[in-house]
């Protein structure tokens, strides 16, 4: 019986109406018509049993019943709003800032265009990109470090990347900007009653690691409320993300290729570039996406961190709908928004993903 | 395996491990700060000023957080029960089953984990604005955001992280033992209940307290289908930092944090029980 968990990926069953996949109920026991001009389905028709095929049936249809209540669920509270959506972002905004749900036009999209939207939706990119990359260039070694542990060591470690993870994201951005706050744990700019900032107790160091301090850092001024203050939000944010999958990837590579590659004189950056990265990919790719897509839609960080200055497309969409009152473009710029995440997510499971 | 001959050696060495301390600087560091200074005596959220524990009474004495508080852990509470049966169904239709539609519904069951927030946000918006239009017109009703519009939105997520942690479950899972039980005669029924549901249990659990994080975390989703004074404490904090930060609300976090860090502990017990992989 025991269907194989990945037989359904092959494609038999959608292409030639073979009867695994038929959920219609049995009316008779009737090879599928119309289909036996394909030989394949000649021999499988041929192959099978009757009462297999019917045993079969069943079991779709019990399959389809297990699924049923949720199918529908998410039909009704995932599907539709998602079908809703679409159809908000072609209707017209009328005078008193209601929708029309009549007139259907592609005026909402043709905004993307205006130079306003275009420099949004290129900031949040930019700033998707830089917090993606950022997220590599740390989490790399870390992943890399944490799989060349001893097992113990390694789940202590991953232990402590997963209580972040868990925790609340509110909280771990509003922790930023307890920090940040000015007058506060970072700087003292107003009153001089607080001795103890960050910035004092760099520019306190012994002499000997003065040089690394330069003298600017007295008169720096806080991140918050900055792109800086966004992406380091961010970057705290989805460390997480980028070296889970990463990890995962790494811990699997066979480390000894490592070895071999330095016996044949490789360089430890030849090794990096020519041996671990290429088989690391799929966490490379797996870790980029899943850093990328929140980053480019989100909402809380830049609220939090980043004041109203920068603003970004997730405040741009919400500030469409309660406050613009521009729902027909707010709905188009969500569509667009999904429409980046499906491409982004295409190319992950194209890398064979589902690392997490 | 030993990993030793892979392990780098002198500066990168070094270097590596100095990256790996400075993460984990990264990651706790803030966390702590802000533990420390919400029993700071001084209205300046960054400020030492002095041991005191009145912010949180200020947290207790508040009755619209309180309010939120309680409605956070109800949505959490049901949207995690819905969600784990419906997502447990899911999970083993997908893995056990081979039916038509089959792969739309897992596109489907795909998507609420990889759209952006903010999209499905909108998303919920809309619908229930032109839902309860409609039923509003045609059957005299009053239905308005609330409690419930927040629940069934979180279970509209929710099930999806349910279901793929489950089907992670069962997909490690070897055949044999149910194929076993279906050969020396037990209904499919009893095969389920003795041998595949012991077996994923824990998965079922993970799941749950995935679900339960997740919806006690959520803001922007809730955010939009929330109703006037109605809603959750994630949102209530969300406004409050965004009228201005008081320490109050350094309060509050700490108590959302520590919820939080129980969750972990648990989900660390369930995964040491099934001795699994990170994630799923």
């Amino acid at each position: 019986m025991g269907c194989g968990r990945r037989l359904g990926g092959a494609g038999v069953s959608e292409e030639n109406g073979e009867p695994d996949g038929d959920v219609e109920p049995a009316e008779g026991l009737d090879p599928p018509q119309g289909d036996l001009t394909t030989t394949e389905s000649v021999l499988t028709a041929e192959a099978t049993p009757r009462f297999e095929r019917a045993a079969r049936r069943a079991d779709a249809w019990r399959g389809f019943f297990f699924a049923a209540p949720t199918y529908l669920y998410m039909l009704i509270f995932f599907v539709a709003p998602l079908g809703i959506v679409t159809m908000y972002s072609f209707a017209t905004r009328n005078r008193t800032g209601g929708t029309d749900l009549e007139g259907w036009n592609l005026a909402s999209y043709a905004r993307l265009d205006e130079p306003i939207v275009r420099t949004i939706v290129f900031r949040s990119l930019w700033l998707a990109v830089v917090t993606t990359v950022i997220c590599l260039l740390i989490a790399y070694p870390f992943a890399y470090f944490m799989a060349t542990r001893t097992p113990r060591v390694r789940n202590l470690m991953l232990v402590f990347v997963m209580i972040p993870f868990w925790t609340n994201f509110l909280v771990r951005n509003y922790a930023w900007r307890v920090i940040l706050e000015n007058d506060g744990i970072w700087n003292d700019t107003a009153e001089a009653t607080q001795t103890d900032t960050v910035v004092d107790w760099l520019l306190d160091l012994p002499h000997w690691m003065q040089w690394a301090i330069p003298d600017w850092i007295e008169n720096l001024p806080s991140p918050l409320f900055s792109e800086v203050g966004i992406v380091l939000g961010l970057v705290y944010g989805f460390l997480p993300f980028m070296i889970l999958p990463l990890y995962a990837s790494i811990e699997r590579i066979d480390l000894s290729l490592v070895e071999a590659s330095r016996d044949l004189y490789a360089s430890g950056r030849q090794t990096l570039r020519r041996v671990l990265i290429p088989l690391s990919k799929p966490g490379i790719v797996a870790g980029s996406i899943l850093v990328f897509v929140p980053s480019l839609g989100a909402y809380v960080t830049p609220q939090i961190l980043g004041g109203d200055k920068e603003t970004l497309l997730g405040s741009y969409i919400v500030v469409q709908f309660l406050t613009a009152r521009n729902w027909p473009f707010g709905a188009a710029l969500s569509v667009v928004l999904l429409g980046i995440m499906l491409i982004a997510t295409q190319i992950y499971f194209r890398n064979e993903g589902r690392t997490l | 395996m030993s990993a030793g001959p892979a392990r780098p050696r002198g500066t990168t060495r070094v270097a590596l491990t100095a990256n790996a301390v400075l993460v984990y600087v990264f990651f706790f560091a803030p966390i702590a700060i802000l533990a420390v200074f919400s029993f700071s005596d001084d209205r300046l959220v960054g400020r030492w000023g002095g041991f005191t524990t009145s912010w949180y009474g200020d947290f207790w004495a508040d009755e619209l957080l309180k309010d939120s508080m309680w409605m956070s852990v109800r949505v959490a509470v049901l949207s995690t029960f819905v969600s784990v049966i419906l997502g447990t169904m899911a999970a083993l239709a997908l893995e056990r089953f081979r039916w038509k539609t089959q792969r739309f519904f897992d596109a489907v069951l795909y998507l609420p984990i990889i759209i952006p927030d903010v999209t499905m946000a909108v998303m919920m918006l809309l619908f229930f604005t032109w839902g309860f239009d409609i039923t509003n017109d045609v059957f005299g009703t009053e239905f308005s955001k609330g409690f419930g519009t927040i629940t069934l939105s979180h279970i509209a997520f929710n099930i999806s992280f349910v279901s793929i942690v489950v089907r992670a479950r069962l997909a490690g899972m070897s055949l044999e033992l149910e194929e076993a039980a279906r050969d020396l005669y037990a209904t499919r029924w009893k095969t389920f209940r003795h041998v595949t549901l012991p077996q994923i249990t824990p998965g079922i659990a993970g799941g749950a307290l995935l679900a339960l994080t997740l919806s006690l975390d959520d803001v922007v989703i809730t955010q939009f289908v929330s109703g006037p004074g109605a809603t959750t404490l994630p949102v209530r904090v969300f406004s409050m930092i965004r009228k201005g930060i008081t320490p109050v609300i350094n309060a509050v976090s700490v108590v959302m944090l520590v919820a939080s860090l129980v969750l972990v502990a648990l989900s660390l017990l369930i995964q040491r029980l099934r001795g699994g992989s990170i994630t799923g």
